[in-house]
This record gives C-alpha cells, sequence and structure tokens, in this order.
C-alpha cells in the first residue's frame, strides 16, 4: 500500500523562523521540513509521510483571516493530501485559532481527514471543538514529547479507519456530540443494574449527564424604587452607532459598557445593534425598542424612579455559550455593585 | 398474582387452509382472518400479508405491531375492557406466539407513523425486524376523521392479533416462564431486608391520537395508580397513540415490557420487586403536578427505596420525567430514568426539554434525530409517499432512486425508552 500523504500546518515559532518578532511570516510551504515535522514523519513510521509543511506567522493568519486562509488552502491543495495535521498548539492562542481555522476549512473545503491538538483551555478549543477533532496536550512545548506520539496515534488510527474512541479513551477534547451506539445490554438491563449500583450506594456513571441549569432566583423587590439606581443590561446588541468595540453578531467574545449620561433618548443617528440573530431594522430604527432609555428617563424625571446608571451593558446573545455569558455577567455584576446600583433592567431579544 | 406465560417458538408464518401452529410455523387462513377482523363502517379495505427476517420489504406507515396471546387459564381474557371482558388478569397461564406478530398499516392517520425494514441498515434499529410480522393492510374510506381512522385501525390489530393467538390456546408451549408478585405485606415478609423497588411507568397521553389505554380506560384520565407487573402482559395497557415511531411503546412493547421482566431477574436476590406504578403525561401543568405528586406518594407510601422511572415520547413529557425524578427524589427514594434523546442531527444540542440535578443516573435509547439512509428495497407494504413527512423524515426524504434519508425517529421501535434494544448514546 501507498504511502498516505500528510501535510503539516505549523506557524513561525515551531518552523524555527522565530518568536513574536516573525509572527508577521507569510504562509509558505517550508523548503525543508522543520525538526518537528521530522519528527512527526518518524512517529508516523512506514504507513504515512509528511509530503509538505505549510507555515504561516500566527499575526499574519489572523490579521489577513481571509487572504491567509485562501493562499494555505492552495498550498495544501497542490500537495495533493490524504491527511491534515495542525499544531500541537499548546496553549497558543492565536495559533489555536490558526490550526482550528485550518482544519475545519480543509474538511470543509476539500472533505479531507485532519485534526489538529492543544491545550484544553486554548481559545482555539472552545471555537473549534464542536467541528474539529481535538487531541488534548500540555499547556507548554515542553509537553512535545508526549504530544507527537499521540497525534502519530491519531493520524494512524484515521489513516487505517480504526473507530475513533470516545474522548476519555483516546484522550481528545470532547466535543459535546451524542454518538449513536450499540452497547452489550439492553436499556431496561442497564437501568436495572445502574439501580442495584445507586442502592448499595456503589459509583455507577449515568449514560446522559443532565445538563446543570443555572436557576438564579429573583432577589426581593426593591422596597422603594423613587430612591433606586437603576442600570440596563442587554444581550440584544445595541451599541453606540459603528460599533466602536467590534462586538461580533455571532458567538459574541465581548461586552461593551457605554456612557448614556449625555442622553435623553437613543436614536438611530447615534445606536444601532449589532445583533446577527433577529432582523434589526426595528431595532436600528429605534434602539429604545431593546435599551428603554426613552421611557426610563421619563420615569426619571418623573421621580418614580430613583436614576438612570449612566452606563448600560450590552453583548450580543446570538450563540454566544453559556460559560461567556457567565463570565460577563460576574465582570458586569462587580461593575455595578462598585458603582452602588440597586436593580438591574435585563432586556433580550 | 401468580402468572405462567408459556411460549410457543413461531419460527415461519404461512397461509394455510386452517389457523393453527404445526411445528413451530404458524399457518394462517386468510379469508378467516379477515372475516375476524372486518365489520368496521370506517373501512374500506383490509388485505394481510406475512413478511419474514431477511425479506427485502419496507413497511410504512407502521401504526402499532401486536403480539398474538392466548389466556388459557385464570380469570379474564386478553386485552380486558377492550376485546374481553374487564376482569382483572395478570393471573394463570397465557401463551404466547413467540417470534410472531401482527402489524397494522394502510393510509397514514397522522404523522407520526413509522417505517420498518426487514432488512438492511434499518433493520438493525427496529427490534420488529425480528419476527414473522402478519401485516395488516386496512384502508381507511376517504374523509373519516382522523381519530376514527386511528380507532378502526387499532382494533382490527388487537381482533388480529386475538383471532391469530387463539392458535396457541392448545399447543405445549416450548419453554414456560413464571413470574409472581406477591401483596406487598406477603412480600415484605418474604424478603425483609432486601430494598424495595417499583417501576414508575409513565404511559403517553398528550392526546390527540397521542393515547395510551388501561383497561380500556383512556389513561389521560386516570390518576396514578398501582398494577401487578403480570396484569401489564395479558394486555391491560395498550398503545393508542401516533407519537414519533422511534420511542412510542407499541402494544407488543407494552406486553413483553422489558423493565418488568428485567426487574423479575433480580428480583429476590438485589431487591424487593413490589410492583408498577403507572402515571400519564398530560399536556395540563395541573394535570402534571397532581399525577407527579401522586406517583411520589405512591412511591412513599408503599415504602419503596428505589424506582425506575420510563418516559414515552419527547419535549414536553420531559417536564413529567423530570417532576417525577424530583419529587420521588425528595422522599428519599433512589432514581434512574430511562430516556431517548433529541440532540440534534449533528448530536450538539441539549438532549432533553427539562433537567434537574437528581437525574444523575439516566439510561438512554439513543439520539433520534441521528440520520440513517435505507436502500431501496425490493417490496413495499403501505404507502412509501408519507416518508417526507412523517415525524423524522423532511422534505426531500424519499430520493429519486427510492432510497430514503430520514432520521432514526422514523424507524418502529428504534429509540425505546423503555429500553427494548441495545442502543446507547455517548459524548464524544
Amino acid at each position: 500500500m501507498a504511502k498516505a500523504r500528510v501535510v503539516h500546518y505549523i506557524n513561525q515559532f515551531f518552523a524555527g523562523i522565530g518568536g513574536e518578532e516573525k509572527a508577521n511570516v507569510k504562509p509558505h510551504v517550508s523548503v525543508e521540513l522543520p525538526v518537528i515535522s521530522q519528527q512527526l514523519a518518524k512517529l508516523l513510521g512506514d504507513e504515512a509521510e509528511i509530503v509538505a509543511t505549510v507555515v504561516c506567522g500566527d499575526s499574519y493568519f489572523n490579521e489577513n483571516l481571509e487572504s491567509a486562509k485562501s493562499e494555505i488552502l492552495e498550498m495544501i491543495k497542490k500537495a495533493n493530501p490524504d491527511m491534515l495535521i495542525a499544531g500541537p498548539a499548546f496553549n497558543a492562542g492565536r495559533y489555536g485559532m490558526a490550526c482550528g481555522t485550518v482544519v475545519k476549512m480543509v474538511q470543509d473545503e476539500m472533505d479531507l481527514k485532519a485534526f489538529t491538538a492543544m491545550y484544553e483551555e486554548n481559545p482555539g478549543v472552545d471555537v473549534f471543538k464542536k467541528d474539529v477533532l481535538i487531541i488534548k496536550t500540555s499547556d507548554s512545548a515542553a509537553g512535545m514529547r508526549k504530544a507527537l506520539p499521540s497525534v502519530a496515534k491519531m493520524a494512524l488510527k484515521i489513516i487505517n479507519g480504526e473507530n475513533i474512541g470516545t474522548p476519555d479513551e483516546e484522550g481528545t477534547i470532547t466535543r459535546g456530540l451524542r454518538v449513536n451506539v450499540f452497547s452489550e445490554e439492553r436499556g431496561s438491563m442497564r437501568a436495572v443494574n445502574m439501580l442495584v449500583k445507586k442502592l448499595k450506594g456503589e459509583s455507577f456513571t449515568t449514560e446522559y449527564p443532565m445538563p446543570i441549569f443555572d436557576r438564579v432566583a429573583a432577589k426581593p423587590a426593591i422596597k422603594d424604587i423613587t430612591k433606586a439606581k437603576i442600570a440596563v443590561v442587554t444581550s440584544g446588541g445595541i451599541v453606540p452607532k459603528h460599533n466602536p468595540d467590534r462586538i461580533e453578531s455571532s458567538s459574541a467574545s465581548k461586552y461593551g459598557r457605554y456612557d448614556i449620561s449625555t442622553f435623553k433618548t437613543l436614536s438611530e443617528a447615534d445606536h444601532e445593534t449589532a445583533h446577527g440573530g433577529y432582523d434589526p431594522t426595528y431595532a436600528n430604527l429605534d434602539p429604545n425598542r431593546v435599551v428603554p432609555m426613552d421611557v426610563l428617563r421619563d420615569l426619571e424625571h418623573e421621580g418614580k424612579i430613583g436614576s438612570l446608571f449612566q452606563y448600560f451593558y450590552s453583548t450580543v446573545g446570538n450563540g454566544t455559550s453559556v460559560a461567556n455569558s457567565v463570565k460577563y455577567a460576574e465582570d458586569i455584576a462587580k461593575d455595578l455593585l462598585a458603582n452602588n446600583v440597586d436593580a438591574v433592567i435585563l432586556t433580550s431579544t | 398474582m401468580r402468572l405462567e406465560i408459556g411460549n410457543i417458538n413461531i419460527q415461519d408464518i404461512q397461509f394455510g387452509d386452517k389457523t393453527e401452529v404445526k411445528n413451530s410455523i404458524l399457518y394462517v387462513e386468510k379469508e378467516a382472518l379477515i372475516n375476524a377482523i372486518s365489520g368496521d363502517d370506517h373501512i374500506r379495505s383490509i388485505d394481510v400479508e406475512i413478511v419474514r427476517p431477511g425479506e427485502s420489504v419496507r413497511i410504512t406507515p407502521v401504526k402499532d405491531v401486536i403480539e398474538p396471546r392466548v389466556k388459557v387459564d385464570g380469570p379474564g381474557g386478553i386485552f380486558p375492557g377492550i376485546l374481553s371482558k374487564v376482569d382483572t388478569v395478570g393471573e394463570g397461564r397465557t401463551h404466547v406466539l413467540k417470534g410472531a406478530a401482527v402489524m397494522t398499516t394502510g393510509k397514514i392517520v397522522g404523522f407520526q407513523e413509522g417505517i420498518v425494514d426487514m432488512t438492511g441498515p434499518g433493520a438493525d434499529f427496529t427490534p420488529f425486524s425480528k419476527l414473522c410480522n402478519v401485516v395488516i393492510i386496512a384502508e381507511p374510506h376517504e374523509g373519516i376523521k382522523q381519530h376514527e381512522h386511528e380507532y378502526a385501525v387499532r382494533l382490527i390489530g388487537f381482533k388480529a392479533a386475538k383471532f391469530l393467538g387463539e392458535a396457541g390456546r392448545n399447543v405445549t408451549p416450548d419453554d414456560i416462564e413464571i413470574y409472581e408478585t406477591k401483596p406487598l405485606f406477603k412480600s415484605h415478609e418474604e424478603f425483609p431486608d432486601l430494598p424495595k423497588v417499583a417501576y414508575v411507568y409513565m404511559l403517553q397521553t398528550q392526546g390527540l391520537l397521542h393515547d395510551t389505554y388501561v383497561y380500556g380506560v383512556d389513561a389521560k384520565k386516570i390518576v396514578p395508580t398501582l398494577l401487578y407487573p403480570t396484569e401489564v402482559m395479558d394486555g391491560a395497557i395498550v398503545s393508542g397513540n401516533c407519537v414519533s415511531a422511534c420511542d412510542k411503546n407499541t402494544t407488543y412493547i407494552h406486553l413483553n415490557n422489558p423493565v418488568i421482566h428485567d426487574l423479575y431477574k433480580l428480583h429476590g436476590k438485589e431487591y424487593n420487586f413490589v410492583g408498577v406504578i403507572i402515571t400519564n403525561e398530560n399536556v395540563y401543568l395541573a394535570d402534571k403536578e397532581r399525577s407527579s405528586n401522586w406517583t411520589a406518594k405512591l412511591a412513599e407510601y408503599l415504602g419503596l427505596d428505589g424506582v425506575i422511572i420510563s418516559e414515552e415520547g419527547f419535549g414536553n413529557p420531559d417536564t413529567d420525567l423530570i417532576m417525577n425524578c424530583k419529587k420521588i427524589s425528595e422522599k428519599g427514594i433512589k432514581t434512574v430514568l430511562l430516556t431517548d434523546e433529541y440532540a440534534g442531527r449533528d448530536g450538539a444540542s441539549q438532549s432533553l426539554a427539562d433537567s434537574d440535578p437528581s437525574g444523575d443516573a439516566c439510561v438512554t435509547g439513543g439520539n433520534a434525530n441521528m440520520t440513517i439512509i435505507l436502500p431501496k428495497l425490493d417490496r413495499l407494504i403501505g404507502h412509501q409517499e408519507v416518508i417526507d413527512v412523517i415525524a423524522g423524515g423532511f422534505d426531500g426524504s424519499l430520493r429519486a432512486d427510492g432510497s430514503i434519508e430520514v432520521e432514526i425517529q422514523a424507524i418502529t421501535g428504534a429509540t425505546s425508552e423503555v429500553g427494548f434494544n441495545k442502543m446507547t448514546a455517548r459524548m464524544y
């Protein structure tokens, strides 16, 4: 059998070109295989060979995403590979993003078998784990000696068409995908056995870990709303015109805090929505529909509320992970407490 | 209550001059069967076909599957309150034509009837591909109402199963299994040191063709109550529902409820299996609250240490499952849940519509949204054009070359929530 043709994607650092100062290196095919690719090739043995190593600087990749992607895709196509391996990226964030992007791209565009490897807290994990197979590594290149054999083992498994086991069995990142499999015993007997273990107080493994909904109990009502300082927090994506913080239209990676002390109301001229998950026409025409500044100012003037806090907070709820939402909420809550805000109106869309 | 189940193994079914069992072959006198199940004014025509495991046949839309049984000793008859008087059943002796089933098809009633392939990749997902099936094709008159249609075909299926079951009355069974559950205090005297467990058996009762009947009573109208496990084996509970094919309990599944059978396996060794609490899955909140309060109350009243709770259907009934789990757990009783999953075609979504930390022991019948390609088979019984509209199908499911791409949701019995199958799902 002919050796499987593998393309390796790495960044400027692992190509031996340099560190941060060389992060602007443009995409190219390495003339000679870099040391890391040679080591990987050795571990792949007789069944696979690395036919090319594509290198790109992390800054260049992330700052010129579209052009870098198409250049890299062309280079990979030219090598006529059977598989692509990206990384390992360890805990290098931009490198992790690049590895995830390249793997997803070749899967989508070329229907090519591909995977990467990185540390579980690499930002690339959260973004790509659903679409991309990722082998777990340690957080720094010091873990290379352990990481490369795992990468080679997975590569050979995929090349040989072997079944890929569960994340625990394979040391991969849990992708959060439910996959049907046939077990030894029928479901009713599995339930009986689980009940016996539970009755005896022995350990057992549930087949479906229940998602835990983080239900937050409502606080008691404000005693005197006419003295209360009120703030608005929204996941509806209202931002100052032209979205100065570039909050993403989906899967927001940040939130914004915007000063409204000089505004009596919000309008089409000064605010808009960044949200990509609903028809923005009506929110853009009148942003008060999402952040009800107009009526809150009226209530403030009429003395029905104490005051409106000078900032509102905004992010885009569309596709944003629960983990990120929790993080933003913790930050915002601290800021609200530090500013003695008494109550918050949360608006969603 | 003690019931002997006499299994008469059926290895083949053939048409014959007389309906009888000879040398493990069930012979069916076609005209006599059709006569026995005819007479409903809503039905225009009835035909009968026989299909066997491995044959290149697809049956769709499958409404119900029913096992032929006959009561040979003890009070009452099969399907009490429906085809027999409402005597309490579950005692004495019942003969079963094991390996045979009646399967009903014909024009679709709703959207939620299924596919059974007797060979190919689809056959692996349905337990009914392993049986010799007498397929009843009942076609309704134009213009009848859906609920009249469903009722008529439901009764035809039961009548056919009863007619065929009679053939086993005087046959010596190949094996006899004995199931016995004693009155609560006697049972406790017998096993004073074993934990007491019961089965909380949730019945689909969302209404509008999503119904189940207990001794002929629409289970929407019951409050949770107790059954001896053996009552179920004589047809105390029957399916009247058109819920998604993959996780509805067909009447065959009720008769052979695997939780009951498997709980009996370790009864008297690991625990004392004291009985069955049946409950419903109504759509009104007050009904959900009342029924889950009552399952918890009955579980406490029986002095239980543990229960297995099985769901039927998904989405709305997930709330009933979780309410039962939470309230029973709050009584200090250990729970194990049996359900299936709707995690999306990519498997990436949350699988249930409700959740509680007390549901920490859960067995799953798999992700019903998984898609499968079913190749064209040689013979089709029923109406294939419904594939695009049945639950689990989508626009374009039925392809020009006769193959089908559907979610396994459309395959009858694929993700059984009483654990009839070996399938499960794992997190990748």
